[in-house]
């Protein structure tokens, strides 16, 4: 693999995590269940978003065949897509939404704070912006974690059956693949031992806080979605949020 | 939700030296009140410093009280300092 190809691969990868999940979240949109909640959802979805235009704008650049970042997120279909599996499972009950949100989060974390380093200005810069949001959206979900886990009983309950629901994707994001491994040889990529240390670390230290209990590291993860095989949710995501501009590849304003 | 406490948010603005009452929020514990106030409140780069202040704790003059506390103040006029002659050379204060 060259290291143009794994760097283009690597930035559709962030693009589309970060604009998967935040299309999940916008999902919300008059249904979360406070308005307080509500506010701050649609801010880390903004968020995410602002940060997935910034990676596809720099995707196209070095993909460079015509399309632009809205080409990109918007007339890919699902097999072309590279996120996480993790960020496109469904909303099911806020503990699940959270503990979503928490898993990838830590992630986000470790990954943006080590971009920030990256012998790439351009990924350097980007992720020198992200990580202050992404810090925030941290700590907001950590404190959602414990809250419910060292909450009532039904609260606990639900967050830790969310724990168990979803571990099955956490593997994905801390078990590097050649992309990964091109990524962190150029200067470019979060070292993957590092990253898997520093997820786990963080996930258990919370999980600890929080009285829940965390998978095993070995157990079986579904894997996939960062070369393009993905669960049956992501045709039905993009389904919605790419009706508009297929249905009208000429319109220029909404 | 209906168990969430109540709290009353108070912003510093950038150019701002006091924190100003803007609103409040709905929230389970400080930290959900702090982070609910930034949502809501800082979202437009509004301020620098958020407090919160669980509405509860917060002592408030009644409303029919409002002739005695606030009434005698109104003919003390030299209360104000606006009855001295300020010399030139303090310019403007």
């Amino acid at each position: 693999m060259t290291e143009q190809k794994a760097l283009q691969d690597y930035l559709l990868r962030l693009a589309d995590s970060d604009m998967i999940l935040s299309q999940r979240l916008c999902e919300l949109c008059g249904k979360a269940p406070a308005i307080e909640e509500e506010m701050a959802i649609m801010n880390v979805g903004l968020d995410l978003v602002g940060q997935a235009r910034n990676w596809y704008e720099y995707a196209a650049e070095q993909i460079d065949d015509g399309r632009d970042a809205d080409k990109l997120c918007f007339l890919r279909d699902a097999l072309d897509y590279r996120n996480l599996l993790l960020v496109e499972q469904p909303n099911e009950d806020y503990a699940v939404t959270t503990a979503r949100q928490f898993f990838f989060d830590v992630w986000h974390y470790f990954t943006l704070k080590s971009l920030v380093d990256a012998n790439d200005e351009r990924i350097a810069n980007i992720a020198a912006k992200a990580v202050k949001e992404a810090t925030y959206h941290l700590r907001r979900s950590s404190e959602w974690v414990k809250r419910m886990g060292d909450g009532t009983e039904e609260s606990h309950r639900r967050i830790q059956e969310a724990f168990d629901l979803l571990w099955r994707f956490t593997g994905e994001l801390v078990t590097p693949d050649e992309t990964d491994h091109t990524m962190f040889k150029a200067g470019i990529g979060p070292d993957p031992e590092k990253l898997k240390r520093d997820w786990f670390g963080m996930v258990r230290e919370v999980a600890a806080q929080a009285t829940l209990k965390t998978g095993a590291e070995d157990a079986w993860m579904y894997m996939g979605g960062k070369s393009g095989v993905h669960t049956e949710h992501l045709g039905f995501i993009l389904a919605e949020m790419q009706f508009l501009p297929r249905a009208y590849p000429d319109a220029t304003t909404w | 939700m209906s168990e969430w406490r109540l709290y009353e948010v108070f912003v510093r603005s950038k150019h701002g030296l006091n924190h100003k009452h803007v609103g409040s929020v709905h929230a389970a514990d400080n930290e959900m009140a702090m982070n609910n106030a930034r949502d809501l409140y800082t979202r437009r780069s509004e301020g620098v410093s958020i407090w919160v202040v669980p509405s509860n704790a917060i002592t408030a003059s009644a409303s029919d009280e409002k002739e005695v506390l606030f009434d005698p103040a109104e003919d003390k006029v030299y209360r104000h300092a606006s009855f001295y002659k300020l010399p030139d050379e303090i310019g403007h204060m």
